[in-house]
């Protein structure tokens, strides 16, 4: 087994050092009624490399790739042009097999690297602090939630129409658990629910949950609703699923978001079905001390050099156990390590280009696909997502596109079931990745599908 | 008894002549400081170059984006950034990393290379369903095989990490006996647990209480079933525990859980000492998650991305979080919220936006496939045989607690019981990094006094373990002896110990630029050296 260094000379050795007659003598704590005597019957011998590879690529040519094919999905998750040199550098050994930096004489490369990465989504989202990651926008969203219940000692949380349909199920599970009580509401086409976020504010109000831009793609000013809750003492906390939109558009931190959560898929990460992706978090340093999360944090060595460790650890579980503010024991370190090297690469010169193109391209294809006899945009500001009004369900119109080898966009009826007034609703994210053909193959086959 | 055929001698700190003269640039070498980004980067560079496009803010209603401030660097100096960096990291590739109940094992390249086929890599979690039939396919052949190998009922995949599965778990449980309508308020856990066991049971409203050890460093028994009674709702288990130790009563334990109206949850974060020897489902366990980044080697990445697949037992199989999935005629199908009810499911909800750790699953099954059903047997016993090897070559030198009752599994524990006055775990740790090998978990489980927890795993050589050996048998010595020189270690890492405490009591958390006159601003100042 080319894993496995030991020869039957070495365990021979050992066994013998160690003053046991065999393997089995080791396992003597295990009751003999538990012990398996061979190999489990019913699952494979062992493989060569050659065949695994085999076997995983027969699975995978089964799927349809994004990047061969028409492709505008989003909702949550973006195809963005990941540089080379991002693979390239997370799969240094030195990254790619360390552990979580708890000898950081030894671990300053992880280190310096989630300071850095700390200070560009800090920056990026408009806020004082950030952690070292969460696992994904979706946790990160519920323990924002916990912790604005921690901070104002207060259990009612709003939730805008507008966040995102699983956010909003991971903080339902949670919350009736907690005891936390979510105020929801499905999205309408003709309006955001500002208004209802404003009204439903009261006494109890923990925190108002805003997404931004939303789940149908717009983008509103935060500032109305960020005002309404601090006059009654509840936090506002923003939701951002496509982090390359703040290269546009304002920050929420900017206009008044005391925590801000979001998915760092779209730099430097890629789709993977859907994980390992990274969660952003970022808040106000008077309410560092609440959050949830791994922090790195700058120090001096014992010779006055500079350097970094793990720090405020008396938040987190492995110190305080059940009085954690989480039980969060990673971060996504190696996604934050892609996010900082893409980071990096763009620059904020790259980010602004970047998110420049998006939106134009967006534009262009928003302005095709209304064009379309019977189909209408959604309307409000948008960035690189926007939401078509079709004539007929979006649903099988999606299935229709398959077919077609054309990804056209993520249905509201796959996000809201049984929603029927979403029921014509299609989600279309246009990013750098489309080309000119990919837009007409789109126009075409939505074109036939409205027909 | 010969334990060093390589001919390899370790030095004595005496080999080590007077002080190393400083350089100009800070630098020694290969060993190179690196500065942080926003020292060396500028907001007019990229390393990104685009295709010529119109750009536009056409549609952004106005809320343009003003103050940025992130330093771009051209793709050479982002190469070289982070490859510098990268050197100031210990790494399993560079050498043994025996942190006990970590399972650091080797991470193969094969691995890597079918997470990023496309066709696992460039899937969007919401396209739908029959366009990604063999994502959806793998996701079911790796549930097979963590049923199959854990003689569980049923696998949920979704959870992104040991700990979130640990909440996955005891959701799971606290979903089962609500439906039952027996409300209860308390799960235990035992003071060796994983801290995120305590958290995990409080996260999902539970008061936690101790359940205590034996001197034998298993669970007392008599003590639990004392405990056990109608507030219970579970018993949180590791098994192995952290001390390295089987707990032999495990079957007896879960009936007399059940027995009492409660559930069983079995932290399998020290899996790897039993895969293919022993199935959890056979001692009475109703969930446990399975850390794919510790049995099944996918890497750690410095802290990061895990996977925690719970498998569960019957009683808890339908309240499972969605999606999960399922194999049907003509193929495989996602349930999700809107068709769990005509599944049958009684889910307690969703945990994450989407699917799981679909990169984690591929590399996973990668490894899986790679060992087989006999592969992984060996696995388990090679891990448990270089643990006790380590064990009995070191008990003379280092206080073995529970050495005495017999074999440990797949990590081995000491204490601290013998080093000179004023002498911690944490000098024997440091010492251990100039000697070029990471530290083991230390003070880990706090059961043991100054813990020093060893788990080799199954992927080192004997050679690897000798030398490991015998530097840790000479730092021993030095621990007892007094040796002041110790107090200093490590003197050849990157940097010297550093000053938590500092961090701590002045949080630094991100960088802020100094003042354009070079004036201090009072805080994210340079503090010497870097």
């Amino acid at each position: 087994m080319r894993y496995l260094p030991l020869s039957d000379v070495d365990r021979a050795e050992m066994l013998d050092v160690i003053g046991a007659g065999s393997i089995d003598d080791l396992f003597a704590d295990v009751p003999a009624e538990a012990r398996l005597d061979g190999p489990i019957a019913g699952l494979p011998m062992h493989s060569s490399e050659l065949s695994v590879e085999r076997q995983l690529r027969a699975m995978a040519a089964k799927n349809l790739v994004a990047g061969e094919v028409p492709f505008f999905l989003g909702c949550g998750a973006y195809r963005h042009h990941v540089p080379a040199s991002v693979d390239h550098i997370i799969q240094r050994g030195e990254f790619l097999t360390a552990y979580t930096p708890y000898q950081p004489e030894i671990a300053q490369g992880t280190l310096q690297v989630l300071f850095e990465f700390q200070t560009q989504v800090a920056r990026l989202l408009g806020c004082e602090v950030a952690n070292a990651s969460m696992y994904d926008g979706s946790t990160a969203c519920w323990e924002a939630i916990g912790m604005a219940r921690r901070i104002t000692r207060r259990t009612g949380a709003i939730l805008s129409s507008g966040l995102h349909p699983h956010y909003v199920s991971v903080a339902k599970t949670m919350a009736r658990f907690t005891g936390d009580m979510l105020d929801t509401a499905v999205p309408s086409f003709d309006r955001t629910d500002t208004e209802r976020l404003i009204a439903g504010i009261t006494k109890e109000t923990s925190c108002v949950v805003v997404q931004y831009p939303d789940i149908l793609g717009r983008i509103g000013d935060l500032t109305p609703i960020a005002d309404a809750a601090h006059a009654a003492g509840a936090l506002l906390i923003a939701v951002v699923t496509e982090p390359v939109a703040l290269g546009l558009i304002k920050a929420p931190g900017e206009m008044g978001a005391d925590i801000v959560v979001g998915e760092g898929q779209s730099i430097g990460v890629g789709l993977q079905f859907g994980g390992p992706y990274v969660g952003l978090f970022a808040t106000r340093e008077k309410y560092v001390r609440q959050m949830p999360g791994r922090l790195a944090g700058e120090t001096i060595d014992a010779e006055g050099k500079r350097g970094f460790v793990l720090t405020l650890s008396t938040r987190e579980q492995h110190i305080r156990r059940e009085k954690a503010t989480s039980n969060i024991c990673t971060n996504s370190g190696l996604c934050a390590l892609a996010f900082s090297v893409h980071m990096t690469l763009l620059g904020e010169k790259g980010l602004r280009t970047l998110a420049g193109i998006n939106h134009a391209w967006a534009v262009e294809v928003a302005g095709r696909l209304s064009a379309i006899p019977g189909v209408s945009l959604v309307g409000g500001a948008f960035f690189n997502e926007f939401t078509l009004r079709l004539p007929v369900e979006a649903r099988p119109a999606v299935h229709a596109m398959v077919e077609k080898r054309v990804l056209g966009g993520v249905s509201l009826g796959r996000l809201y079931p049984g929603e029927d007034s979403l029921a014509n609703g299609l989600v279309v994210a246009v990013t750098e990745t489309v080309t000119n053909a990919d837009i007409d193959a789109l126009e075409a086959a939505l074109a036939e599908c409205c027909a | 008894m010969t334990i060093n055929p390589s001919g390899w001698r370790p030095a004595t700190p005496s080999d080590v002549h007077g002080e190393v003269p400083a350089t100009t640039t800070g630098n020694r070498a290969l060993m190179l400081e690196e500065p942080l980004l926003f020292e060396i980067g500028s907001r007019d560079q990229t390393g990104v170059d685009f295709d010529a496009r119109p750009q536009s803010s056409g549609a952004l209603g106005g809320l343009l984006r003003t103050a940025l401030d992130l330093p771009g660097l051209s793709e050479p100096e982002t190469v070289r950034h982070y490859t510098r960096l990268s050197r100031q990291n210990y790494a399993i590739d560079l050498g043994l990393f025996p942190l006990g109940s970590c399972t650091m094992k080797h991470n193969p390249r094969l691995n890597e290379k079918v997470a990023r086929m496309a066709g696992f890599a460039d899937v969007h979690p919401l396209a739908p369903q029959e366009s990604v039939q063999g994502a959806l396919e793998l996701i079911d052949v790796l549930a097979h095989w963590l049923i199959t190998l854990t003689g569980m009922h049923g696998v949920a995949m979704s959870p992104k990490a040991g700990a979130h599965g640990e909440l996955c778990g005891i959701l799971a449980i606290r979903a089962a006996l609500e439906a039952r309508g027996d409300a209860r308020s308390v799960v235990l856990v035992p003071e060796s647990a994983h801290g995120t066991n305590p958290a995990s049971a409080a996260f999902a409203g539970y008061k936690v209480e101790d359940i205590p050890a034996n001197a034998a460093g298993r669970v007392d028994l008599d003590a639990l079933k004392a405990r056990l009674g109608p507030d219970v709702a579970a018993v949180m288990i590791t098994n192995p525990n952290t001390c390295g130790l089987f707990e032999p009563d495990m079957k007896a334990i879960s009936d007399a859980v059940h027995a009492a109206g409660a559930l069983v949850y079995c932290d399998g974060a020290n899996f790897n000492a039993i895969v293919g020897r022993v199935r959890p489902g056979d001692l009475g366990i109703d969930a446990m998650h399975i850390n794919l980044h510790k049995t099944f080697s996918t890497p750690h990445g410095g802290g990061g991305p895990g996977s925690g697949p719970v498998v569960l037992s019957q009683a808890l199989m339908p309240f499972a979080p969605l999606p999960y999935v399922v194999k049907a005629e003509g193929g495989y199908r996602l349930v999700e919220e809107e068709t769990a009810h005509a599944e049958g499911s009684d889910s307690f909800g969703r945990m994450v936006a989407f699917h799981g750790q679909m990169g984690m699953f591929t590399r996973a099954l990668a490894y899986i496939l790679s060992h087989g059903a006999d592969g992984l047997r060996q696995v388990a016993e090679d891990a448990v045989l270089n643990a006790n090897y380590v064990l009995r070559t070191l008990e003379d030198v280092l206080d073995a607690p529970f050495a005495s009752s017999g074999p440990c599994m797949h990590e081995a524990i000491f204490s601290d019981k013998g080093f000179a006055e004023g002498f911690s775990t944490i000098d024997v740790a440091k010492a251990l990094i100039d000697e070029g090998f990471h530290p083991m978990t230390m003070y880990f489980p706090l059961v043991v006094h100054g813990a020093m927890l060893i788990e080799p795993t199954e992927t080192e050589s004997k050679a690897t373990l000798d030398q490991f050996i015998i530097a840790l048998r000479s730092i021993a010595e030095r621990a007892r002896a007094g040796d002041e020189a110790l107090k200093a270690a490590p003197i050849f890492a990157p940097r010297r110990r550093l000053d938590e405490t500092l961090a701590a009591r002045k949080p630094v958390l991100a960088y802020q630029t100094p003042a354009p006159d070079g004036a201090d601003n009072g805080e994210g100042a340079e503090v010497g050296g870097g």
